[in-house]
């Protein structure tokens, strides 16, 4: 990609767009370059007591339980959706009846902005994690159901041809054929995927909850504390960064077949 | 009474074999095949084909690029249904898939997910064969192609030569009584060509299966096989001609096209063959357009 340039000389300027973004945020809310100290950091906090504030929460263990909510909810989002995405995107994409009745309710369902359903799922489930989770649901389902119908009907002909000349029966099929193309469509799908279930829950978090990441934000957000809030956000983007590596580990281990392993974080 | 019954039942089974062995591995009688196309039209892809391949015997099917050879293959195999005509297999009509046949494909055909071995060890599924015997077996058989080091690659990390090695003993595996081959060393470069054809040679010489081995190279198909078969420009391809292939064998694919009974024959199909050819161009793009969308509508 980029050969041309040593790996530690990118690394540096990298390191060193970062300290010079710190810095900029620093001067300008420590000097009274713009405007007074004081009235700059009630609107943008200083990096230090941002990151003061980071390191603080962390030692403190209370982040850990918002945290393992948060964490909880995704997971449980990602994986009832992906069940069922694969499941119906399945059972469709062999049925073609099934696909050509429910295609305009399937399809009007996916324009729906989720946001709307927060309330109502609020409503139905409560403020506990579950109504998270059928956020998340909402958003998952729908990315792994259109992937895994579309692979599962773009199987290559030769390949079934072929399986089907080995004679294998329609089970047979199945679990060679459809079954790996199935789930080779919804690990594709997986940074994606994983990075809806985590906007449900967030999402979720913040429109009503007693705990989670997107409470913590939100409740230093009703306080005018930006400290807090600039906070959380940096414990939210660290937590995203170590669920896409560890997602990117997954698909590499079990995509190895795949020709030029590509990341697919560029789909979402 | 019951004696009499006994032998009956026991001549009638001797007969059966007797029918089996003296009738054609595949016969093609009369094959009529028509494809509906998008725009409501009609494409007769070949007409009126007559063909028998003898147990044992190593046929050739040329003809110019969309004359419908492969579109006869498929209709030997079972993946296509002909518009009229019957297919016999050993002796029998066939009906579904030809399941006696293997069939080798012109394009990848390897599931890209499972490794050469599992690839391998997948096709004796069918036959009640799993677990480790399926893989010692599938191991045997990657051995004997020359893919002893490449077991656990998955096909994207294979060359084409080797894709072809894998495809081979996966169709070879189940050992059936007949080879259905759809060009299927057309992608590969010449002298990958040449290794896999004498390959090819010397499994088939072990057990002598019947062979229609569909090609547009003449030379591959001479080199290869114990008889040619023309076919003409399509639409409506008919079969124009059938010549034997009496060189001898044991061959070496590269050294018997230096010999002199390869050119005379070689001379003698390629003046039928190319009369064909021009007509095909003659006929210009479009219609290679049809008939080639036509194959790709049955799933090769």
């Amino acid at each position: 990609m980029n050969g041309s340039y040593s790996r530690f000389r990118i690394t540096l300027l990298q390191v060193l767009v970062a300290m010079l973004f710190l810095l900029c945020w620093h001067i300008a809310t420590t000097t009274p370059l713009f405007a007074e100290p004081k009235k700059m950091q009630f609107f943008f906090s200083t990096p230090i007591d941002v990151l003061a504030r980071t390191w603080r929460q962390f030692i403190g263990g209370e982040i850990w339980y918002h945290l393992g909510i948060t964490l909880t909810e995704t997971v449980l989002a990602f994986v009832f959706g992906a069940t069922g995405g694969v499941l119906c995107g399945f059972l469709f994409a062999r049925k073609e009846l099934l696909a050509a009745v429910f295609d305009p309710y399937i399809k009007a369902a996916n324009a729906l902005p989720r946001v709307v359903l927060a309330p109502i799922f609020a409503l139905w489930f409560g403020l506990g994690i579950w109504s998270k989770v059928a956020l998340g649901f909402t958003l998952v389902f729908f990315i792994v159901f259109f992937n895994v119908y579309q692979g599962v009907r773009e199987v290559s002909q030769t390949v079934l041809a072929n399986a089907r000349m080995l004679g294998m029966n329609e089970r047979q099929l199945m679990r060679h054929v459809y079954w790996p193309a199935a789930m080779t469509w919804m690990f594709s799908s997986l940074h994606t995927s994983v990075g809806f279930a985590l906007v449900g829950a967030v999402v979720g978090e913040y429109l009503g909850s007693s705990a989670g990441l997107g409470y913590k934000i939100h409740e230093a957000e009703s306080v005018f504390d930006v400290t807090g809030v600039f906070s959380g956000m940096l414990i939210l983007t660290i937590f995203v960064v170590i669920l896409d590596t560890i997602v990117t580990m997954i698909e590499n281990r079990l995509l190895v077949w795949r020709p030029g392993q590509a990341s697919t974080s560029a789909n979402g | 009474m019951r004696g009499a019954g006994a032998i009956g039942v026991a001549a009638n089974a001797l007969a059966r074999a007797e029918a089996q062995a003296a009738s054609p591995a595949v016969s093609l009688a009369g094959i009529d095949i028509t494809f509906n196309l998008k725009d409501g039209g009609r494409y007769q892809a070949v007409s009126q084909i007559n063909l028998d391949v003898a147990p044992g015997e190593f046929v050739a099917v040329v003809g110019p690029t969309g004359c419908g050879k492969s579109t006869l293959l498929n209709a030997a195999a079972g993946l296509l249904q002909p518009s009229a005509g019957k297919v016999g297999i050993l002796g029998e009509p066939l009906r579904g898939l030809n399941l006696k046949a293997g069939y080798l494909f012109q394009l990848d055909a390897l599931m890209p997910w499972k490794t050469a071995l599992q690839n391998v060890a997948v096709a004796l599924e069918s036959q009640g064969v799993t677990g480790k015997e399926a893989d010692e077996r599938a191991r045997a058989w990657l051995a004997r192609v020359g893919l002893r080091a490449f077991t656990d690659r998955y096909p994207h990390m294979l060359s084409g030569g080797q894709k072809k090695r894998v495809a081979l003993a996966q169709v070879l595996i189940r050992d059936p009584k007949i080879l259905l081959m759809d060009e299927p060393f057309g992608p590969l470069d010449a002298q990958t060509r040449q290794i896999m054809g004498n390959l090819l040679l010397d499994l088939w010489s072990k057990d002598r299966k019947a062979v229609m081995f569909v090609t547009h190279d003449l030379e591959e198909a001479i080199s290869l096989s114990d008889r040619v078969v023309v076919m003409s420009a399509g639409p409506s391809a008919g079969i124009v001609g059938d010549y034997r292939v009496s060189l001898k064998r044991p061959r070496d694919i590269a050294d018997i096209r230096l010999d002199k009974d390869f050119h005379e024959i070689h001379r003698q199909i390629w003046q039928t063959l190319k009369v064909e050819v021009q007509k095909a161009y003659a006929a210009g793009e479009g219609k290679d357009m049809v008939a080639d969308g036509s194959h790709a509508g049955v799933g090769r």
